[in-house]
This record gives C-alpha cells, sequence and structure tokens, in this order.
C-alpha cells in the first residue's frame, strides 16, 4: 500500500512538473491573420500594422521576449500618439493574452489533448492513487490527525512556504499578467468550447482547475471523515454547488447568450453585482434578467437572514460558498495553522467588518454613478473606488492572499479576516440565529483540540472547558471541532434561540 | 494576605483563578514542571503530531500578568509550616499566608526489577512525553504494563510511530477493574482490531535490560518474556507527596483533607490528586484523580480561601474517555458490577462496537446510571435523570433527548428500544413520533 502511495505522488508530481513547464515551452510566431482576428478595429489595425511589421516575421522561443517586444511594438506607437497629443487614436486594450495564445505554436500547441490527459486527468489520478491507500492503511474509522504537528507540509516547513509562494505566483499571474500563462488556457479550448462556445480565458481556466482539485481533495476528505455523517453531507454539497452553480450553469448561459450568472454567489461576496456593465447586462435580457437581478436582491435582503436564522451561517460558509469549497477540501490540511490568540481575534474584528463597509460604500459610489451618470461622489472618483476595491480586496486579499496563504496561516483566511459577505452573515449569527453549538456539561477536558482544529481561530476550548456554548459570529459551522473532540463535548445544533449563551452549572455548584 | 499555590495543574490553576475573580490577594503558582499551566489530557497528542505544546496551554501567556497570577518555575525541597515558609532546590525561600498543595500524581512503581532502565517510564508530565520521544527512537516493539486509561493512551501513542505494541493486563479484561464484562471485551476486540496485541492475566515480573542498561525485554509472572525496546509503566497513579511525607502534615496515601480540603494544619489546604478524603462518601475512591473533580475542589477551596468556607460535593458521578476511536461517557456510579439493589439493562450493535447500559433501583425502577461507548449523550438529560429518579422504561423511551452525536448521525434508538422490550417484557418502552426537521 505504501508503494502505491508513493507512486502515486511520483506521478502526480511529474504530471504537476509538466504542468509548470508548459509555459517555458513552444514557439510563438504572430501572423497578420491572427493580429486581424484580435483587432477587429481596421482602424486600429492600420495605426498598429507598420510598429508591428518587423515582428509579424519574427518566430520566438519564448513568451517572454515575445510578450517583450509585442508590448514595446505597442507601447511605442501610443507613445508616439500621446506625445503629440492625439488622445483619440490612444488604443488601450493590447489584447496580449489573446495575441500570445493564438501566437502559440509546436509542442503544446502539437499536443494539447494529451498534455490535457497528463496535467489534469493523470495528476488526478495521482492523487487519488496517494490517498485511496489510506483506507487500508489505516482501516479503521476515526479521527486521523497523526504527525500533523510533526510533518514540513502540514506545520509551516519549508515546503509549505514553497507552496504558498507558488500559490501566490499562480494568483499574481492569473489576475495580472494572464498572458504568459496562454499555454495553459490552451489546454482547455476544447471543453471551453464545448460548454461555452468560446475558446477558453483564464478564468474559464481557473474555473476548471478550481473544480477539479475540490473534487480530488473531497475524496480526501469522503476517506478521512468516512465516520462522520456531517462532513460527508457538507462536503458533497460544496462540490454540488462549485460544479453545477459556479462553473456548469454560468457557461452554459454564456453558451446560450444569457447573462453569466452564479446564482449562489451574493454580494457583497459577488462585489461586482451592482457594477454598471453587469446591471446593464441584466437589463438587456428582459424577465430573465430581472428575474436574476431580483434573485440576486432576495438574497441578499431575505436568504441570508432567514437561512443564517435557522441554520447559521454554516448554510452558506460551509455548504454553499466556493471559497468555503476549496478552503474545506484543499484548505482542509492546513486548518490547524489559524492564529487563536486574542490579538488575532481583535484584528480579525475590525478588518473583516472595514472590508463590509469599504464593500458597501464602494457599491453605493458605484450604483451613485450608474443612476446619476456623475462620475465623482463628494469629490471622489468613483470608479477609482471601484478599481480599489478590485484591486486590494478582489485580487490582493480575496485571491493572493485568501488561497496563497493556507500552508501559512491556515485555510480561512479570506473568509476570517476579509470576506464581507461572511461579516453580514456573521452578525446575523451572533444576535439573532438558533445555531450555536452545544458545550456537553462539564464534560470538557481543555485539551485543545477543539481550538487546534478550528480554521477560524476561534478557541472553542476557552468557552468549553467553561461549560458555555459557543456562539461566535465568524464559526462557519464546518463541525471539525465536534468530530476531533475526544471526550463528546461539543455538538453543532440548531435549537431555540432562548438560552443558547447561558453556561451550564451543575445543580451542586449553583450554590457558589 | 499571600496565597502559595504549589502545582500548577487545573486544581490549582482553577483555585487560584477563582480565588482572583473574588478577591484581591497575592497569588503565587509554583511548578517545577512547566512556565505555564497546561493541560495534561492532552499530553499523548503532543506526541502524535496532533498539536504541539503550545496547544494545551488554555489560556495564552499575557493571561497571567493581567488577572496578577504570579508564576514561578521553581522545585520545592522543604516547608516549614511552623514559620510559613518554603525553601526551593536552590535555597530561596518563601514565604506564604495560606499555602495549596496540588502537586498530583507520580507513576505507581512497585519495585519490579530493572524498573529504572532506560526505556521503561510512565506517562504524567510534560517531561514523560519529552522523554518518551527520547525512548522509543528506533524502538519497534513495546510492552504497556497495565491497562487503564493512561495505558490506553500510551498504546495508541506508540501505535501511532508504527510500533508494535503489547498490553499486559492482570484482569481477564482490559480495565476489568472498573469495566462491565460486557464493555471490557468491546474495548478488548476494538484494541485487537487495531493490531495491539492485549495480553490478559498476566502481570509483570521483572523488565530486563541489555549491557548499556536499556530494555530489552520484560518477563511475566507465568514466565513468558516478550522483547520490546521500551516498556509503559501504566499500572495507575498515587498521590505524589514525597515533599510532605514526613512532616506534620497527615498523610496516608496522600495528603489527608476533610471536605473543606482542609488539612489538618491551618491555613494549608491540599486538592486534586494528591489529596485523600478522610471521610469519603459510600463507594466512592478516597483519592479522585480527575481533571472534573479537581476543577471542581479549586472553585470550592477558592471559596473557602476567601472567606465563604464551602463544602466539597461531587454530585453525580460522571466520566469519559476515549480508548483508541471507541468514545465513552459515563453518568451516575457505574462500576464492575451493579449494586446488589440494582438490575442492569445492555444493549449491544451487532458490529461491537457500540453499546449503552443503564443500571436502575430493582424496586422503582430509578435510574441509577449509564455507560455509553460509541455513542455521546448529553450530561443535562442523565444528571436530570439519575437526581429525580426517573423510571428506567421513561428513560429509554426518551432516550433520543439526550443523544448528542453530530447532526445527520445514525440513532439506535429503535434497536435499544426493541431489545429493551424484549428483555423487560412489564415495562414497554415507546419511540416518540420524530418531529419534522427543526420544528
Amino acid at each position: 500500500m505504501k508503494i502505491i502511495r508513493n507512486i502515486g505522488l511520483t506521478i502526480f508530481l511529474i504530471c504537476f512538473a509538466v504542468f509548470l513547464s508548459l509555459p517555458f515551452l513552444g514557439k510563438y510566431k504572430l501572423t497578420e491573420k491572427i493580429f486581424t482576428e484580435n483587432f477587429k478595429d481596421t482602424e486600429q489595425q492600420k495605426l498598429l500594422k507598420p510598429a508591428l511589421k518587423d515582428f509579424f516575421k519574427k518566430e520566438y522561443n519564448s513568451n517572454i521576449s515575445f510578450i517583450k517586444d509585442y508590448n514595446k511594438a505597442f507601447d511605442s506607437v501610443n507613445d508616439e500618439f500621446k506625445k503629440n497629443k492625439e488622445w483619440d487614436k490612444v488604443i488601450y486594450d493590447n489584447h496580449v493574452f489573446s495575441i500570445v495564445k493564438n501566437s502559440s505554436q509546436g509542442f503544446v500547441k502539437d499536443n494539447v489533448a494529451i498534455l490535457f490527459i497528463i496535467c489534469f486527468v493523470i495528476s488526478s489520478l495521482g492523487g487519488l492513487m496517494y490517498m485511496i491507500p489510506a483506507l487500508f492503511i489505516k482501516p479503521i474509522a476515526g479521527i486521523k490527525n497523526d504527525h500533523i504537528f510533526q510533518r514540513g507540509i502540514t506545520n509551516r516547513g519549508i515546503i509549505a512556504f514553497l507552496f504558498a509562494a507558488f500559490l501566490i505566483t499562480f494568483y499574481i499571474f492569473i489576475y495580472q499578467k494572464p498572458a504568459y500563462l496562454s499555454n495553459w488556457v490552451l489546454l482547455v479550448d476544447g471543453l471551453s468550447n464545448t460548454l461555452t462556445g468560446t475558446n477558453a480565458s483564464q478564468w474559464f481556466l481557473y474555473g476548471f482547475l478550481y473544480c477539479l482539485i475540490m473534487l480530488v481533495m473531497s475524496v480526501r476528505m469522503y476517506i478521512k471523515y468516512r465516520d462522520n455523517n456531517y462532513q460527508l453531507l457538507r462536503t458533497t454539497s460544496v462540490l454540488f454547488f462549485q460544479i453545477a452553480f459556479a462553473f456548469m450553469i454560468p457557461n452554459i448561459l454564456t453558451n446560450l447568450q444569457l447573462p453569466y450568472m452564479d446564482f449562489k454567489n451574493i454580494w457583497p461576496l459577488d462585489y461586482s453585482f451592482f457594477f454598471d456593465y453587469r446591471l446593464t447586462e441584466l437589463a438587456s435580457n428582459g424577465m430573465l434578467g430581472y428575474w436574476m437581478l431580483g434573485w440576486g436582491i432576495f438574497l441578499i435582503i431575505i436568504g441570508v437572514p432567514v437561512m443564517v436564522y435557522f441554520f447559521g451561517k454554516r448554510w452558506y460558509c460551509s455548504w454553499v460558498c466556493g471559497c468555503g469549497g476549496l478552503a474545506e477540501t484543499l484548505g482542509d490540511p492546513f486548518r490547524q495553522l489559524s492564529d487563536k490568540s486574542l490579538k488575532a481575534w481583535k484584528y480579525e474584528r475590525i478588518i473583516v467588518h472595514s472590508v463590509l463597509v469599504f464593500a458597501v460604500v464602494m457599491t453605493i459610489a458605484v450604483l451613485y454613478t450608474f443612476f446619476t451618470g456623475s462620475s465623482t461622489l463628494l469629490g471622489v472618483d468613483t470608479y477609482a473606488i471601484r478599481q480599489t476595491y478590485s484591486f486590494g480586496i478582489g485580487f490582493m486579499f480575496a485571491g493572493a492572499i485568501g488561497t496563497g496563504f493556507y500552508p501559512v496561516m491556515g485555510s480561512r483566511v479570506w473568509c476570517r479576516f476579509g470576506c464581507p459577505l461572511a461579516a453580514y452573515l456573521g452578525i446575523v449569527q451572533r444576535f439573532k440565529s438558533r445555531f450555536r453549538i452545544t458545550t456537553n456539561g462539564g464534560q470538557c477536558i481543555s485539551c485543545g483540540n477543539c481550538s487546534t482544529f478550528c480554521e477560524m481561530g476561534i478557541d472553542v476550548r476557552a468557552y468549553a472547558q467553561n461549560g458555555e456554548n459557543i456562539i461566535r459570529s465568524s464559526c462557519v459551522g464546518c463541525g471539525i471541532c465536534a468530530a476531533v473532540c475526544p471526550r463528546g463535548v461539543l455538538k453543532l445544533e440548531n435549537l431555540s434561540e432562548e438560552g443558547r449563551f447561558d453556561a451550564y452549572v451543575r445543580p451542586e455548584e449553583k450554590a457558589f | 494576605m499571600k496565597i502559595v499555590i504549589i502545582g500548577n495543574g487545573i486544581s490549582g490553576i482553577t483555585t487560584a483563578r477563582y480565588i482572583r475573580k473574588q478577591s484581591d490577594h497575592e497569588i503565587l503558582v509554583i511548578s517545577a514542571e512547566s512556565d505555564h499551566f497546561f493541560s495534561r489530557t492532552a499530553l499523548m497528542y503532543i506526541y502524535m503530531g496532533h498539536m504541539k505544546y503550545e496547544h494545551t496551554k488554555p489560556y495564552e501567556d499575557w493571561f497571567w500578568g493581567k488577572n496578577r497570577i504570579e508564576l514561578k518555575n521553581a522545585y520545592i525541597k522543604n516547608i516549614d509550616f511552623d514559620s510559613k515558609k518554603l525553601f526551593t532546590d536552590k535555597g530561596e525561600e518563601i514565604v506564604y499566608d495560606k499555602l495549596v498543595i496540588s502537586t498530583g500524581s507520580i507513576t505507581n512503581k512497585f519495585d519490579w526489577p530493572g524498573q529504572d532502565l532506560k526505556g521503561v517510564q510512565g506517562m504524567v508530565t510534560k517531561q514523560d512525553v519529552e522523554l518518551m520521544e527520547e525512548n522509543t527512537v528506533g524502538v519497534t516493539d513495546a510492552v504497556v504494563v497495565g491497562g487503564g486509561l493512561i495505558g490506553i493512551e500510551m498504546a495508541e501513542m506508540l501505535h501511532s510511530r508504527n510500533i508494535n505494541v503489547n498490553i499486559l493486563v492482570r484482569d481477564n479484561y482490559y480495565w476489568g477493574g472498573i469495566l462491565p464484562k460486557e464493555e471490557a471485551e468491546l474495548v478488548g476486540r476494538h484494541i485487537a482490531e487495531h493490531k495491539m496485541n492485549l495480553i490478559t492475566k498476566s502481570e509483570l515480573k521483572e523488565i530486563v535490560g541489555d549491557d548499556k542498561g536499556k530494555v530489552k525485554a520484560i518477563i511475566t509472572k507465568d514466565g513468558k518474556e516478550i522483547k520490546c525496546g521500551f516498556v509503559a509503566l501504566t499500572a495507575g497513579v498515587s498521590p505524589n507527596i514525597s515533599l510532605v511525607k514526613d512532616s506534620k502534615l497527615e498523610t496516608d496515601k496522600g495528603v489527608l483533607v476533610n471536605d473543606y480540603l482542609e488539612t489538618n494544619i491551618e491555613d494549608v489546604y491540599a486538592i486534586g490528586d494528591c489529596a485523600q478524603f478522610r471521610n469519603p462518601k459510600e463507594n466512592h475512591p478516597p483519592v479522585e484523580q480527575l481533571w472534573y473533580t479537581g476543577k471542581m475542589q479549586g472553585r470550592v477551596l477558592a471559596n473557602t480561601i476567601c472567606g465563604t468556607k464551602t463544602k466539597y460535593d461531587r454530585g453525580i458521578w460522571f466520566n469519559s474517555a476515549k480508548f483508541l476511536d471507541i468514545e465513552y461517557q459515563t453518568y451516575g456510579l457505574m462500576l464492575k458490577n451493579p449494586f446488589d439493589d440494582e438490575d442492569t439493562f445492555y444493549w449491544e450493535h451487532p458490529d461491537g462496537k457500540i453499546s449503552m447500559r443503564a443500571n436502575f433501583a430493582k424496586v422503582d425502577g430509578s435510574l441509577r446510571g449509564f455507560n455509553f461507548f460509541g455513542i455521546r449523550f448529553k450530561q443535562t438529560v442523565a444528571d436530570d435523570w439519575i437526581r429525580n429518579k426517573k423510571n428506567i422504561t421513561h428513560c429509554i423511551s426518551n432516550l433520543h433527548k439526550g443523544f448528542f452525536d453530530t447532526e445527520f448521525y445514525k440513532s439506535y434508538h429503535k434497536e435499544i428500544v426493541e431489545h429493551f422490550n424484549k428483555v423487560h417484557p412489564k415495562d414497554q418502552a415507546k419511540i416518540a413520533k420524530k418531529k419534522f426537521l427543526v420544528f
């Protein structure tokens, strides 16, 4: 079994190495045909062509020099216009991503199908070969946390920092410099064409990888928590919502020429929900568009509070949400790295509620511009506010830090410190909800498993050892504290609101 | 007033915290084991890699300063009760007005030949776990002597490092001195399932070392030799009273205390594992070596020290443990056999890993206690039923009110009721209709 495991790991690592090498392989050659396909505006074609004349003849061995030369040529044209103050001629979109992607030739382009199988199918099988033997190596179901703090990857070893660096780099490129990753995107063009009817963008690749990683890592969850129905159902639920709601439905909608919409993504997590281009798109799609808009608003105003009242914020954060879904699958091995200190809790409250305020202010500003046409609100450019939010929160916080820091700060960095929707759900959970984690009388032995494995950094033990129920706005109801408790002290429940904050006192102790 | 507490375990620390809650007395906690309070119950998880030492500390390090509880890492060698002075091994003097002795336990050793060889140890302190880390390097086989709660913990620890484990127990079954036969067998099967070797009706005669003074085998009383590189001594623990053994303080197994946790010397108290009650309640052990009781005693003693003299009353017994993967919860006084005036009802799942037992009075059927294996049960419900002498039929019918397993668990209420009705044809338990969803 151990041999199968190691073979699986080796296969996975080889496939991963192949995948990592792809952006550096192949040749790049821009032809006039590709150029004209991407710059449909004939005026722009005419303006750019002279500068790209030499470029068309040249074949590049690396996308780095290709992108460099292309940008140089493109900028030289614009610089000329700017120098001459011909502002109307300046070209804003250089289409570098699709130019590079379409100019790719050679190894990757010629072997897309086989590389797809290696990078995604065989690598996944390798991963499964690594995970499934656990069923035979440790055949008895139960809590399997042995050696977590003795291994580098799960205890902030060098390998963990390398992994974090890779994740952060990945996010920076996919958000900011997707052109360098165009060879990866080529691999999923076929799938994208089937689903959406168009070639893949970097976001299609991202969505696909997201689903695939969640799928494979769910198998790990199914094995690890096979004796815990709550975990099995919850994992199935997040997986379903990711694949069906976040990936399949929006792509099929695109294929049907309807507005792209993730029906489970709720503002303010879905911070662009009220952006002008989306509102315009929905408005131009008649009844369906208005229904989509109504559904989104319904979720914000009624869906969230009602569901949180009955079930706690877990109904969203650890049963539906995509960010939560990744955290509960890919992130599960890192959950124990969250900071449990009181200081961290203080920062958490300040930061997460600030982001919520920021999201609300930003949305008000954007809507103000949408309805009045005035681009400034109280002297501030609303577009700048929106750009700051998109870059700072949407990309940096949610992406690069949120996922990139999994191996360093635990799996829920974004959910805990950054997610404005989690903040909103949390406020409801704290003040008006039937949800709590019940503490079983005086049975707690303060061992600390619950706190250690809380991904949200809640010091669960601090409550449990006093016989108090755990009611915290940040609790996402993952249920792991209850699972790892060796004394059966904790249970996630939806009960009557009455007395949810009362601590258990044994009749003998009521006297003092 | 200066209150000095020797020992920073759960009893001493609870005392300190509750004194602080009620007063401004000067508080000093002395320990030679660790700078800060940590959960001794979590020692096994450090070795198994579930946690690090930091995670076992229930309070952050700033907590003590903020609450003006002074901590001192020192070893107390001597006490002068007349002048109310403590002396550390480095000759330092510490004065006190009131003294709390909460020095905990030490591993039982019964003068076995070879018990001090390298690779032979118990597990009570932080140092023990560090030592175990050293002692188990390169070890392939180990023997655990004694099958109690620490025994099964050490077995699990060793098992996590792929060390073959032999568990030597004196009784016919694992923890046979406490658990009823059925439950003991259930645990025994689970131990076997984990490929550990449970050797029953067997006692340690001698531990054999190699020429480097490291253990290489043990020999049992019936002459069997088991090769091993590590021996865990887990035949119970006893009060750690070497500090006061030959002093004015009255001791027996532990420091003798009354129901107010007072010793024979004024202003000196003893609590937790190291205390022994002069007049324990009937059927209750004189020395209580439990996390919960240590906590309760600490709270009671804090009251007394702060001027509200409070009697310690443990109330309705409860406890819990985990045997490898099987959780155990018990409520009420449940020993090996039911008391003479009690009847017992036992149900076990066909898979043999889940069970429940209820003992009840023969006369009126009032509930006396529960044992649960693989089922989590609410203390509030069990406590209420036992306290108010609820009838067994009522309790069996209403078990669902106490089930505490995680949501979407499989409930065995129906099976339990059916079995109960079969063995008690006179009393027919019934299951209430299920409610819809949360309502």
